[in-house]
């Protein structure tokens, strides 16, 4: 009997991928290991195995096919016995509805639902009929990193598979090879300690950009992070900087459970002596990047993992450096502004293109910089517009939500025409069941309804 | 029930180093005053495996003479090192024969076949001063604490003033750099940092050396290369490991010196900094200023391996084991440390074998040992005393001293007036330097 071969699922991000390559071809037999295919993946190419034994019998997606959706029949392997008939097209096999529901499972988790394509406008801050190209974040992180390195000898690159192997999310694809293993660095695995060394590294004189894979695991570091980056400079009196970067992914990603899904946002942004910055589009993770590494400050550098591949306008500046500590308007409104950050302005951005739908005219902010914060801009809008709904892929308690509530309250009550109320996601470790991850994060109808709320409709 | 444990050994610090490896170093008339003991590393008589026994005669430098791990460790606390046999000869173990590329404790060979320092008599003379001005200072320090004009914790170096003072001569200024914990007066003492600003601090004035925001554990002086002054304990150790790999960065032939007590040295990231310093060769020394007692839990409390000098095996770090209490003996390790370092081959770990006078802080009231066991200390290990019966038995005259002692009692009591006559910070202070920039 035939069995379909399925485009896998080879990250935990990936929803498609490139059949790059062919290694069998029709008529071939093959063996339970047996390496059938090359498909690149947003972050790598990887090598597809046969599981079952038998004979390649139709091709159905060629070699060099962008796009396919994970989950869709790309081959059939015919059984001993030979006695399928070659399907002559996914959808007359049998097993046709099949392929459909892996895909509609997966887009029934909670992280796609996180990801948006609404896209910010354009930053004031860029010159009129500056050229623009499109860039994945990724590509963004990696070239600020590049140009900060060419810029300044001091900059040196530290972390968990950040030289060999191009990065655990790909974000230092090329730097080892353009800069050499003394200056792009593989660490043990030992977040404490490189945390401390790139900490004392930069008391030295040194420009370190430290990477966390993620920032669950900084949280093994967090006190060189706090107790001797944040406070070197105010206990010692302004003699002692401490110039260096933390980095990685932030947040909720997809289907990798409590331990791996979290938003340290307001963990960090509570510390005086630290900057926190947080950037959704390209152009902002870029210019600010490159402006954390030439900050004198000690620099959290919140990305997002689910936001890595996505492609947005990045303007072609020879140096694109943007201010750190200035919020951006994403999209203008009159009626309510939703203030968010990081991947949860996709959603506002969503969420007010549907409440335009219904006549609300929604502002959103893009925070960026979540410390120091900029006050004068969320007070500017609730002035503009009297209602104000916070959206923050996270934690509710203590939250950015919360302080951003808290200006509202304390310099611009006279403004509110409604309380300020925040979406965040559920106050509960994230699970791992799609179905319960999905019902833990923020979405886009919460922060509809929400807005709706406020503005008494 | 730690006096009759030997909850901490002093005979560690007398001991002539290096008796378990090569002959005895000869007795020095210093050395010859205080205690002689024979090891502490055999705690009981072990016949020696017959095929062990060869290579200690014929290659010294392969074997590794100590107890066998299994005894020492069953029995950490229960045998008195003083009641053993001075002829039980230490078990023999060749965990390292093997691998002739790396031999632990080949620096400790180099340190024990000549142990102290040749100072002439003026070096010495120079290295009595600063720990006389160590003392006086922590003195002067401890009365203001008692009358409230210093607050908070309050640790005092009395009786280690050796290590800071041996370790740093040998330092070259404006190159290599120093970071250690809360107990940092003594080091930035040792560095030459003025006490003035030293003392200023300590009160929380204005013209301390951080404008009266860091206090007793957080002092800094970038100027010196002395990176602090660091309250968490064990975190300078990476933070050095920071600075060494800055050294090698800029390959400006610095060396760090990376202080830290036997209580840090049980922390995770001492062994994660470890481990990289070794990978990546960088130029540090980690000194353990073993003073018996983390607080007040004593090392053998805390502590499955009690010779610290040999924490760094496992990361292949050669280490060394010295008398902390003689400053001759720490400066001659530091220039066998540094001359290691210096030549590229990553770090090296001392264990610097000391004693403090005083509590763990200002509040401490060890009750955890005896009376007796820090007067033993006082009276026959102290470091201070140490060189000036040297000095004495060398012929340098007492007037000379004592000139000293004078002089340096007028600088602390110039230091303390200083400060207490210093304003207290502008409360504007209070927002400077959160950050550098402004956003």
């Amino acid at each position: 009997m035939a069995v379909d071969l399925k485009m896998p699922a080879l990250s935990p991000t990936m929803e498609e991928g490139k059949l790059a390559r062919w290694l069998v071809k029709e008529g071939d037999t093959v063996r339970s290991g047996d390496i059938l295919a090359e498909i690149e993946t947003d972050k790598a190419t990887m090598e597809f195995e046969a599981v079952d034994e038998g004979t390649i019998g139709k091709i159905l997606v060629p070699e060099g096919t962008e796009g396919v959706k994970v989950g869709a029949v790309i081959a059939v392997i015919e059984g001993e016995d030979g006695d399928a008939a070659p399907a002559p097209a996914p959808a007359a096999a049998p097993a046709a509805p099949e392929p459909e529901a892996p895909v509609a499972r997966k887009a029934d988790t909670g992280t796609t639902q996180l990801v948006t394509d609404a896209k910010p406008a354009q930053d004031a801050a860029i010159p009129f009929g500056t050229n623009m190209q499109t860039i994945t974040v990724r590509d963004a992180l990696r070239d600020a990193m590049a140009e900060e390195m060419r810029r300044d000898g001091r900059v040196f690159v530290m972390g968990e598979e950040v030289a060999e192997y191009q990065g655990a999310y790909k974000v230092t694809q090329g730097l080892l090879e353009e800069f050499g293993p003394r200056r792009v660095i593989d660490t043990p695995i030992t977040e404490y300690g490189f945390a401390g060394i790139g900490t004392g590294a930069a008391m030295g004189g040194l420009r370190p950009v430290i990477e966390f894979m993620t920032f669950n695991f900084a949280m093994q570091a967090i006190d060189h992070i706090i107790n001797s980056a944040a406070k070197t400079n105010y206990m010692s009196g302004g003699q002692m900087r401490c110039p260096v970067v933390f980095r990685g992914p932030n947040g909720a990603a997809s289907r990798v459970g409590a331990q791996h899904s979290q938003n340290y946002a307001s963990w960090y942004a509570h510390v005086p002596g630290l900057v926190v910055i947080a950037p959704y589009d390209a152009s902002d993770a870029k210019g600010l990047l490159k402006a954390a590494i030439r900050s004198e400050d000690p620099v959290v550098f919140l990305e997002n993992e689910l936001v890595y591949g996505r492609s947005f306008e990045l303007p072609e500046l020879d140096d694109h450096v943007l201010p750190i500590g200035k919020a951006r308007i994403v999209r203008e409104g009159s009626d309510v502004t939703i203030v968010s950050y990081s991947i949860g302005v996709g959603l506002a951005l969503q969420a007010a293109e549907e409440l335009a739908g219904e006549g609300i005219d929604a502002e959103v902010i893009d925070l960026r910089t979540l410390r120091p914060l900029d006050r004068e801009a969320i007070l500017t809008s609730l002035a503009k517009t009297n209602r104000v709904v916070v959206a923050e892929e996270g934690w509710p308690v203590c939250s950015i939500a919360s302080e951003v509530i808290a200006i509202c309250m304390e310099d611009g009550f006279d403004d509110l025409d409604a309380p300020v109320l925040r979406v965040c996601n559920e106050d509960v470790p994230l699970p791992y069941a799609a179905n319960l991850e999905k019902a833990a994060l923020i979405d886009v109808p919460r922060i509809v309804a929400t807005v709706k709320k406020v503005c008494n409709r | 029930m730690l006096r009759g444990s030997c909850a901490y050994n002093p005979a560690r610090i007398s001991r002539p180093r290096g008796t378990d490896l090569v002959k005895p170093a000869k007795p020095t008339k210093t050395a010859a005053k205080r205690a002689p003991k024979p090891t502490r590393a055999a705690t009981q008589p072990v016949a020696a495996p017959p095929a062990a026994a060869k290579p200690v005669a014929a290659k010294p430098a392969a074997a590794k003479p100590a107890a066998p791990k299994r005894t020492a460790r069953a029995k950490p606390a229960a045998q008195s090192i003083a009641a053993q046999s001075p002829t039980a000869k230490p078990a023999l173990i060749e965990t390292l024969a093997d691998d002739e590329n790396f031999a632990l404790r080949s620096l400790q060979q180099t340190h024990a076949a000549a142990p102290r320092y040749a100072a002439s008599d003026e070096e010495l003379l120079h290295f009595d001063e600063p720990m006389v001005l160590i003392r006086r200072v922590e003195e002067k320090a401890g009365q203001l604490y008692g009358l409230g004009l210093i607050g908070g914790f309050c640790h005092l170096y009395i009786g280690q003033e050796a290590v800071a003072v041996g370790l740093q001569s040998a330092l070259v200024g404006g190159k290599d750099t120093v970071i250690t914990g809360y107990r940092d007066h003594g080091h930035m003492l040792a560095y030459g940092i003025d006490p003035k600003i030293i003392m200023s601090e300590l009160t929380g004035r204005q013209s301390g050396i951080s404008h009266g925001k860091g206090g007793s554990m957080h002092m800094f002086s970038v100027d010196h290369g002395f990176y602090g002054g660091h309250g968490i304990v064990g975190a300078q150790v990476s933070l050095g490991a920071g600075l060494a790999f800055a050294h090698k960065y800029r390959d400006d032939g610095g060396v760090c010196l990376a202080y830290f007590g036997d209580g840090a040295a049980n922390q995770g990231q001492v062994y994660e900094s470890f481990n990289m310093a070794s990978l990546w060769k960088l130029p540090i020394v980690f000194v353990i200023e073993n003073n018996g007692y983390a607080m007040g839990t004593a090392v053998k409390r805390s502590s499955a391996e009690t010779h610290f000098y040999r924490r760094g095996t496992a990361f292949r770090i050669p280490g060394m084991d010295v008398n902390g209490m003689d400053v001759l003996e720490v400066r001659q390790a530091a220039e066998v440390a540094l001359d290691h370092v210096r030549k590229g081959n990553g770090p090296v770990l001392l264990e610097l074998n000391t004693y403090r006078y005083r509590g763990h802080s200002m509040s401490d009231p060890a009750k955890y040992r005896s009376r007796e066991e820090v007067q033993e200390m006082r009276e026959k290990h102290d470091p201070i005393e140490g060189a000036k019966t040297e000095l004495l038995a060398r012929g340098v005259a007492e007037d000379k001293i004592k000139e000293i002692d004078k002089r340096i009692r007028g600088l602390v009591s110039e230091a303390a007036d200083f400060a207490e006559s210093s304003p207290q910070p502008d409360p504007s202070e209070l927002y400077t330097d959160v950050l550098v920039e402004r956003y």
